[in-house]
């Protein structure tokens, strides 16, 4: 038993360095950018940067579009799938991972071809028309975290029963999902959100590729033409990613009781 | 049946190849309290859900009140449904779990604060309206799920085996409360158990169910004491069934196990030589402690079991065993295992059931 616990303490430290010593590492580096002395300069020199305000702006912006609109996309497809089409629920699950499958420049290249300014639905031809495009890609992206956080979160409830109940006192399907489902599973809703946003916030590939101005685009552009700055900027979008992670452990605590007490 | 508040009409119901209710024809009264009774698969739940509306029947017809609602949806049928999950909703204190319904009808807040109020005392939890799902019993959360069922003042009130996931004696206090609400309301209720004791003792009439089919409808009295079918009558408390032959069917006698006896509920087209099955309720039998019926027949115990107020005997006539519930008296203890003991019955309390 204590041979076993020796062991475990082992593995768990092996682990920790291993994600650890890289980020104290750029943590470190991040801090040495006046020589022979710790400073905030690097952090100091981005975070006044316009480019910096301008990218975050808007890949904020986008992130918060492509939750909501991921939001309305996969809360009634699931609740509608558990309800009633749970024959359908393999085949959703499995086009929800396909872009955990096909790589972001695939489906990016994809887009563009399908939404160029020589076809039905030119998108590219406007920037606001490859915004939503590029929303659109993000909402596909995410999909795999999105659809899987709120089918788990509708697992935790009876949807079934709850639905039928709300039902037989006049509610409709709107009113339902609106008022007794969506405030059910919210906290698997947000967990999902947050991931999305997680991933969203600094995304290149799909971002480059259609030539918007995001964080991600900023952040690789720094990282070619200077040196102590990346590194802040890493350490900042590390902050952003458990930020949000934390947000979902936090709200957590408050997901709405549903057991039953025995009498 | 002109009177009838719900008429369920030559309802059927198939899943794929499955018909799970074949051709059920009833009609209840208004205010009246039925139960569908019958064992799981038996088709009862199914019609239940019918009559809101959550399943379509595949042929046949629900009229409320002179009004056919097989077409309307659930949310505009106006009925009141309890649910064996309770399903509250759990982001709502229970406040405004009653007064969800009325919400939805767009009752002004005042009414709604009133009702639910009102509901509150009705169910006795006056000063839970703050509170939310997860801090309430078992027994608590039905008791709010019937008063958000009944809030918005529905035609007709729908119980799904309500009382399943209690324990047995919260079981036993609330059928009664939910009995004499249903009473003070007179309110229209349907009520789905497997459980034939809660069936006999809060209805006005129980349905019987078997496979699909009804197998009797009638009221808890004429369901336990005048069976009409084998499976009404085996289904619904316990039952003796006697093997015995016709030796004079003329007279309408009969051989147990070599004892004879005159049975006046014996078919006339039995014939002398056949095999029949007489079946009789266990209080209907009696040890012959001096007193004797019209029947009276020799066996030997086979099993005493204690229960309190009452002891239940086995007692061997020979091939046929009789079960005889006796009541509990101080004074005389009750025979022992091994002792030959007499028994006797009244031949009306006899029934020859058809197979």
């Amino acid at each position: 038993m204590k041979q076993n616990r020796t062991w475990a303490w082992i593995v768990f430290i092996v682990g920790a360095a291993y994600f650890i010593i890289p980020l104290v590492a750029t943590v470190v580096f991040s801090l040495r950018m006046r020589r022979d002395y710790l400073s905030f300069d690097a952090y100091t020199s981005v975070l006044f940067d316009k480019q910096f305000h301008a990218t975050f702006g808007y890949s904020l912006l986008i992130s918060l579009f492509t939750v909501v609109v991921g939001l309305i996309v996969t809360v009634p497809a699931a609740y509608l799938v558990r309800l009633r089409l749970p024959q359908l629920r393999p085949f959703v699950e499995f086009v929800t991972l396909l872009p955990l499958i096909i790589p972001p420049i695939i489906l990016v290249y994809g887009y563009i071809k399908m939404y160029n300014t020589s076809s039905v639905l030119p998108l590219t031809g406007t920037a606001i028309g490859t915004d939503i495009l590029l929303i659109l890609s993000y909402v596909a992206l995410g999909l795999p975290y999105m659809y899987r956080a709120v089918d788990t979160g509708m697992r935790t409830i009876d949807v079934q029963t709850l639905t039928e109940a709300a039902t037989i006192m006049g509610a409709r399907q709107f009113t339902i999902i609106t008022q007794i489902i969506l405030p059910n599973i919210m906290i698997a809703v947000l967990s999902g959100a947050f991931l999305t946003f997680a991933i969203v916030i600094g995304e290149f590939t799909m971002a480059s590729l259609l030539g918007r101005p995001s964080f991600g685009v900023y952040l690789q552009r720094i990282g070619i033409s200077k040196s102590y700055e990346p590194a802040a900027l890493a350490v900042i979008s590390f902050a952003i990613t458990w930020g949000a992670m934390g947000m979902i452990q936090l709200l957590s605590r408050f997901a709405p009781r549903t057991a039953v007490r025995n009498n | 049946m002109t009177d009838a508040f719900l008429k369920i009409e030559a309802i059927t119901k198939s899943f794929k190849d499955n018909q799970v209710v074949k051709g059920v024809d009833l009609a209840f009264n208004k205010g009246e309290f039925v139960s569908l009774l019958g064992p799981s698969g038996c088709g009862k739940t199914t019609i239940l859900r019918i009559i809101a509306g959550f399943e379509r029947p595949t042929s046949g017809a629900i009229v409320v009140d002179g009004k056919d609602i097989t077409d309307l949806p659930p949310n505009q049928r106006k009925i009141g449904m309890v649910f064996q999950a309770y399903a509250l909703f759990p982001n709502m204190n229970v406040a405004d779990n009653i007064g969800f319904g009325l919400k939805i009808a767009g009752a002004p807040r005042q009414e709604r604060d009133a009702r639910t109020e009102e509901m509150l005392k009705l169910i006795g939890l006056p000063g839970y309206g703050k509170r939310f799902p997860f801090e309430l019993s078992g027994g608590q959360q039905q008791r709010v799920a019937l008063a958000r069922a009944i809030a918005p003042r529905p035609s007709m009130l729908l119980l799904d085996e309500p009382l399943s996931a209690l324990d047995a004696k919260i079981r036993v206090s609330l059928r009664e409360e939910i009995r004499a609400i249903q009473r003070e309301l007179g309110i229209t209720t349907v009520f789905v158990t497997h459980d034939q004791e809660e069936a006999l003792s809060i209805s006005d009439r129980i349905v019987v169910m078997n496979a699909g089919k009804v197998e009797q409808f009638g009221t808890p009295f004429e369901i336990y004491n005048k069976p009409q079918t084998r499976f009404a009558a085996t289904f619904v408390g316990t039952l003796n069934t006697l093997d015995a032959k016709v030796v004079d069917a003329a007279t309408k006698t009969v051989s147990i196990d070599g004892q004879t006896a005159a049975i006046p509920a014996l078919p006339a087209r039995a014939k002398t030589g056949d095999t029949v099955a007489l079946t009789m309720r266990p209080e209907a039998v009696s040890l012959a402690n001096g007193t004797t019926k019209d029947i009276t027949l020799d066996g030997t115990v086979t099993e005493v079991a204690f229960l309190g107020a009452v002891i239940r005997l086995k007692v061997k006539l020979g091939e046929n065993i009789v079960a005889l519930d006796t009541f509990n008296d101080q004074r005389s203890p009750p025979p022992k295992y091994g002792e030959a003991v007499k028994v006797t019955l009244s031949g009306s309390d006899v029934l020859v059931l058809e197979a």
